[in-house]
């Protein structure tokens, strides 16, 4: 959606790559290594008219840097931002950043008038309920500019007639109605029934019957997106477990034996219908670290994980919580269902939660549960990404989303080595010992990755984007 | 004892019911279910309950055809999650009847008690429980249930929820539907306590709590009967209703609704039975029970004869 209507400085096309959006070129600075710096796209408007410049590039990265915003951990290593003249930006990193340019493609350049004017200038605090005017308002430089929004029911948009890049890209959509449809079942009837031209999240069990009706096509293609499960081991006592006073999950080989368990395959034939492919390791195969042999699946095997069970002194099981989103991730609930029959065949007794995912994040966030389901997708396709998130010791500005309690000085160190290190075999390396870690003290519990289906009218032409992001300028129409 | 079955055999009631077709019909069709919910771990082939029997692979099964990859044949299929779609329908009608028949029994005891004190005692506190009825009746019984389900959901401990979801659905549903009871109890209470009966109980000092329970209330149960037989029938639904919605049975342990809300994501791909057989379940259920009420209804009525 906010790609329609707002752009960042660089921005990934539908295969992928970078290309110029907002910024025409980058590199770090020839003469200091600790500065990126950006030309910016001459004679841009906004889509009240008034004009882009490299103060409203300042303004929304330093937005971006505040406590409640969802970006700050792509802007970790940064120290300032400042402008340099009116088309020029500079970015000044604690110690040099090769991969900067990859962290940017999702954060949106606003006006920074507009802010000011609209009391916008603050990012909202959702977890405290907050919303401000630029949650429901838009003034963007994107190719589809706002017309209406009725949250969670309809959304308006129309071409931007003055969007500078309407010779460049084919432009062939002129308006966007978005009308969000929770039911994937009601989901299809509509695309079934001509009431929308195009859907993402088709069910894995409609995607016969989609392909199969005339006039309308599915286009598949693997996600970056990777789904696992979360396990509190750096508590001493678990909240939601029947074990009194120890917390079972801090014994590793109760993690193994619950990799053992998880018989990835069945959820890939049955549950996704084929539709996924196992996962090894919490990283999707787009991003730089990803090896197949870190991929490799774990063995399905009940007989070694119940004997690793009963090492652990749990030969008669345990009772613990599972927290699942049920409209997230494809098929999530199913998945969470399914692993609580495979659970029980070592012994653990499961207890499904699941909840709409506005109630289930925020448990993950505030270390709420000890067993959860996530979905990790990596924008910047690095593992410095996943890491900042997930595997840093949770606080201020890394590790967010890390709900395990796992915290490991030294772990942490190399994380935040990774964003200055400017060799990047050595940088990849490091990238090499940190997952070794990961995998070996078996933070998560890899599912799999997902695999996109995008259901459209046979006139609509695309290909599917690994990132999700349907960006409509770039389709065409027959 | 042979005398006993043979009189009853010949009761007015009994005849009425061996005229009537349909009763007899119905009586079969909710024997049949009952007891073959009662006995559900005699006759299920699997126990669809406990997670560490199923076996993923076995899931999606066409009915009486053997499984793609396990080679196993389910008479009725399995679901999504390889669960064995006849074991789970008896064992999920196990909790629907039991649903029913405890927040039938909970409205009961709460509409009669407090019919009989409003209309027995008359006054204010007649008033306010009459009012009460009143202002709840203006409400679908569904959204008193929601409203009830959803609070009580927010007082139970995380951990106990899944525990505690089938008492509150009884809880919910019954206090939706007490008053019922509650109107016809007072109606008839209120035409009981003038009678000659009443007055003499009351002279020679018997309480008011003896008097309510032991003079009125046998005189006033008949039609007490008819009610909860129907409102057996409407508590069934109103269980498969929240549980449709998401709200009512987890979906680990189904009851009915909760097995047509899983079968009801895979309509459109063709694995028919997940929603099918529990639909015609749910629906021969409530139909019999429906009926049966009905006929009690007309055979306790002697007006009607």
């Amino acid at each position: 959606m906010a790609h329609q209507m707002m752009e960042p400085l660089i921005m990934r096309d539908m295969t992928g790559a970078m290309v110029p959006a907002l910024a025409t070129e980058w590199a770090p600075s020839a003469d200091d290594p600790e500065v990126w710096s950006f030309k910016l796209r001459e004679g841009v408007t906004f889509h009240d008219g008034s004009e882009f410049d490299s103060s409203d590039v300042v303004f929304s990265y330093n937005r971006a840097m505040t406590e409640d915003s969802d970006y700050k951990e792509l802007l970790a290593s940064v120290k300032e931002v400042r402008a340099n003249g009116k088309y020029g930006f500079e970015i000044v990193t604690n110690g040099p950043n090769p991969i900067m340019a990859s962290n940017l493609t999702n954060l949106f350049i606003m006006d920074e008038d507009w802010a000011k004017a609209n009391n916008a200038v603050k990012v909202q605090d959702v977890e405290g309920g907050e919303e401000t005017f630029a949650a429901r308002n838009v003034n963007g430089t994107g190719p589809y500019k706002l017309v209406s929004r009725e949250p969670d029911t309809k959304t308006v948009l129309t071409i931007n007639e003055n969007y500078w890049g309407k010779d460049e890209f084919p432009m062939e959509v002129t308006d966007i109605i978005f009308t969000p449809i929770q039911n994937a079942a009601t989901r299809v009837a509509a695309l079934l029934s001509g009431e929308v031209d195009f859907i993402q999240d088709v069910p894995v069990q409609d995607l016969g019957r989609v392909s199969s009706t005339d006039g309308l096509k599915v286009i598949t293609a693997p996600q970056n997106r990777v789904v696992f499960f979360g396990m509190n081991q750096g508590d001493a006592d678990l909240t939601t477990d029947d074990v009194e006073g120890k917390n079972p999950l801090a014994d590793k080989r109760v993690r193994q034996a619950m990799n053992m368990a998880i018989n990835r395959d069945a959820i890939k034939q049955v549950v996704m219908r084929g539709q996924s492919q196992p996962a090894g390791v919490a990283m999707p195969p787009f991003v730089n670290g990803w090896t197949a042999e870190l991929d490799a699946v774990p063995a399905n095997d009940l007989d070694a994980a119940r004997a690793l069970m009963a090492d652990a002194g749990y030969g008669d099981g345990f009772t613990i919580q599972l927290n699942c989103p049920n409209n997230r991730y494809i098929n999530d609930e199913a998945i969470c269902q399914a692993a609580v029959g495979m659970m029980a065949q070592i012994g653990i007794t499961v207890r499904l939660d699941a909840r709409p995912k506005a109630q289930h994040f925020p448990l993950i966030n505030k270390l709420e549960t000890d067993f959860y389901m996530l979905g990790w997708g990596v924008p910047t396709y690095d593992s410095e990404y996943i890491f900042n998130f997930l595997m840093h010791t949770k606080g201020e500005k890394y590790g967010s989303w890390n709900g395990t309690r796992f915290s490991d000085a030294d772990l942490d160190a190399k994380i935040e080595s990774l964003a200055s290190e400017t060799d990047l075999a050595k940088r990849n390396e490091t990238i090499g010992e940190i997952w070794a870690v990961v995998q070996e003290e078996i933070l998560y519990l890899p599912i799999h990755h997902q695999v996109l289906n995008w259901g459209m009218a046979g006139k609509v032409n695309t290909i599917v984007a690994p990132d999700d992001a349907a960006k409509f300028k770039y389709f065409t129409l027959n | 004892m042979r005398d006993t079955i043979t009189r009853a055999w010949r009761s007015d009631f009994m005849w009425t019911f061996r005229r009537s077709p349909v009763a007899v019909v119905s009586f079969f069709v909710v024997a049949l279910l009952v007891l073959s919910a009662v006995f559900a771990p005699l006759i299920a082939p699997h126990d669809p309950f406990n997670p560490a029997t199923l076996n993923l692979m076995n899931g999606f099964s066409q009915p009486m055809e053997p499984n793609a990859f396990t080679q196993e044949v389910f008479w009725l299929g399995t679901d999504d999650q390889g669960r064995d779609v006849f074991s789970t329908i008896l064992y999920g009608m196990r909790i629907s009847l039991f649903v029913g028949f405890a927040a039938v029994l909970f409205a009961l005891i709460l509409g009669v008690t407090l019919g009989l004190i409003a209309g027995y005692k008359g006054g204010w506190l007649e008033s306010v429980i009459m009012r009460v009825a009143d202002v709840q009746l203006t409400f679908p019984a569904i959204l008193v249930a929601m409203l009830i389900f959803g609070i009580a959901k927010g007082f139970t401990p995380v951990h106990l929820r899944d525990q505690m979801a089938i008492w509150v659905l009884i809880l919910a549903i019954g206090l939706s539907d007490w008053v019922q009871f509650a109107r016809v109890v007072r109606g008839a209470t209120l035409v009981e306590k003038n009678k000659e009966y009443v007055q003499a109980a009351k002279l020679i000092g018997r309480s008011p709590f003896a008097i309510m329970l032991r003079h009125i209330l046998p005189n006033v149960l008949s039609p007490v009967l008819v009610i909860a037989t129907i409102s057996l029938a409407l508590a069934i639904i109103a269980e498969a209703t929240l549980s449709f919605l998401g709200v009512g049975a987890p979906p680990t342990t189904p009851s009915l609704g909760t097995l047509i809300r899983i079968g009801q994501g895979f309509l459109f791909s063709g694995e028919w039975w997940i929603l099918l057989f529990p639909a015609i379940t749910l629906l021969a259920l409530a139909l019999a029970v429906n009926l049966l009420g009905d006929w009690l209804r007309d055979a306790l009525n002697p007006r009607l004869r």
